[in-house]
């Protein structure tokens, strides 16, 4: 691979924006095909089924060999609340590969000191999540209990195509949730997007455990189950 | 293909847990630094492999690396052949598998087969 090829591979990466490589193994020959870019290219069906699929993959081209190097966006997990539950969650997120971005515009709770090595926003979610963006390989979670920082989150999250949206709080809590956010003109449908209560049932006591939980649910919804049930 | 355990040995206490995403970077910064770099890359993959398809290894022209093709296994050998690509900048596909003689001295023991995809970072 030449070094141009990978500089531009990690540009789009940190970008979030899609690429697949294709590479004749038997040759050496190279390609970089952005997401933008597959509808004009030669593999294109192929190249659009396996970035589909986020997998990459070795498929037979004209009797020769092509490995196709495929690299979806990181998946994100954007968090309202710089909480204990989002402390803990930090060093677990580093672990699993996904991108933590945790928002509060309350600046006592989202200081540097408490969040080292996380990206955090002293903002209120709206403004943020505008800068963000949320994307088809970003979670939302809703960690403040506070109804003025959590809904607008909410909010943009229903709007958008998040592959996963959860909420902290009992039944009761997420019942008035509902009543709001449907005042705010959102249907069944989208309102059942959010995971309440949140995280796997693993009965989780404490933040560390909350945490677990929440990212459990998000890898279980990221990957989908594998084992058949008994 | 003879692999020098010692330099195996010494190579596999220099593994890092990484993910796939710091390799690549990893991969540019080391060539950026002036490093020789070779990328290996899993490209297929029979039975119950430990690494999935398109899992990364870098390697320096040293020996040193950093991700994984094989949790373990067989990164030693690729490695060694890691080196030689360096060397002749010809990229090549290496098999390995219970059924491989080489690969049961350096222990794919799970059972199952990889083929491991090396370039050079040019």
């Amino acid at each position: 691979m030449d070094l141009a090829t990978l500089a531009m591979l990690n540009a789009e990466r940190a970008a979030r924006r899609a690429t697949v490589l294709v590479t004749d193994v038997t040759s050496g020959a190279q390609r970089l095909v952005k997401a933008a870019d597959i509808a004009d290219d030669p593999l294109a069906g192929v190249l659009d089924r396996q970035l589909r699929m986020a997998k990459s993959a070795t498929v037979e081209v004209d009797g020769s060999q092509v490995f196709l190097t495929v690299q979806a966006p990181p998946p994100r997990v954007v968090v309202t609340g710089a909480v204990h539950i989002s402390q803990a969650m930090a060093p677990m997120a580093k672990l699993l590969d996904l991108d933590l971005v945790i928002i509060d515009p309350r600046s006592a709770f989202a200081t540097p000191e408490r969040f080292p090595d996380v990206t955090l926003l002293a903002e209120w979610p709206d403004e943020a999540i505008a800068t963000l963006g949320l994307d088809a390989y970003t979670a939302f979670v809703a960690l403040t209990h506070d109804p003025k920082i959590d809904d607008p989150g909410l909010e943009a999250a229903l709007r958008s195509e998040c592959f996963y949206i959860g909420a902290l709080g009992s039944r009761k809590t997420h019942g008035r949730r509902v009543e709001r956010l449907t005042a705010a003109g959102f249907d069944e449908a989208a309102v059942a997007r959010i995971h309440a209560p949140i995280g796997l049932d693993i009965g989780a006591v404490s933040p560390a455990e909350i945490a677990l939980a929440i990212l459990g649910e998000i890898v279980a919804t990221l990957r989908g189950p594998r084992r058949a049930s008994a | 293909m003879k692999h020098d355990l010692k330099r195996i040995a010494a190579a596999k206490v220099r593994i890092m847990i990484s993910t796939d995403t710091d390799i690549l970077a990893t991969a540019e910064a080391w060539a950026r630094a002036g490093r020789s770099v070779a990328l290996a890359t899993v490209i297929e993959t029979w039975g119950s492999a430990p690494r999935p398809v398109g899992s990364h290894l870098v390697i320096d022209g040293e020996g040193n690396f950093q991700g994984s093709v094989s949790g373990g296994c067989v990164e030693g050998a690729v490695v060694e052949e890691a080196v030689d690509v360096i060397a002749d900048g010809q990229g090549r596909t290496l098999e390995f598998g219970v059924a491989d003689e080489t690969a049961w001295k350096v222990g794919l023991s799970c059972g199952g087969r990889i083929r491991v995809y090396v370039e050079k970072v040019t």
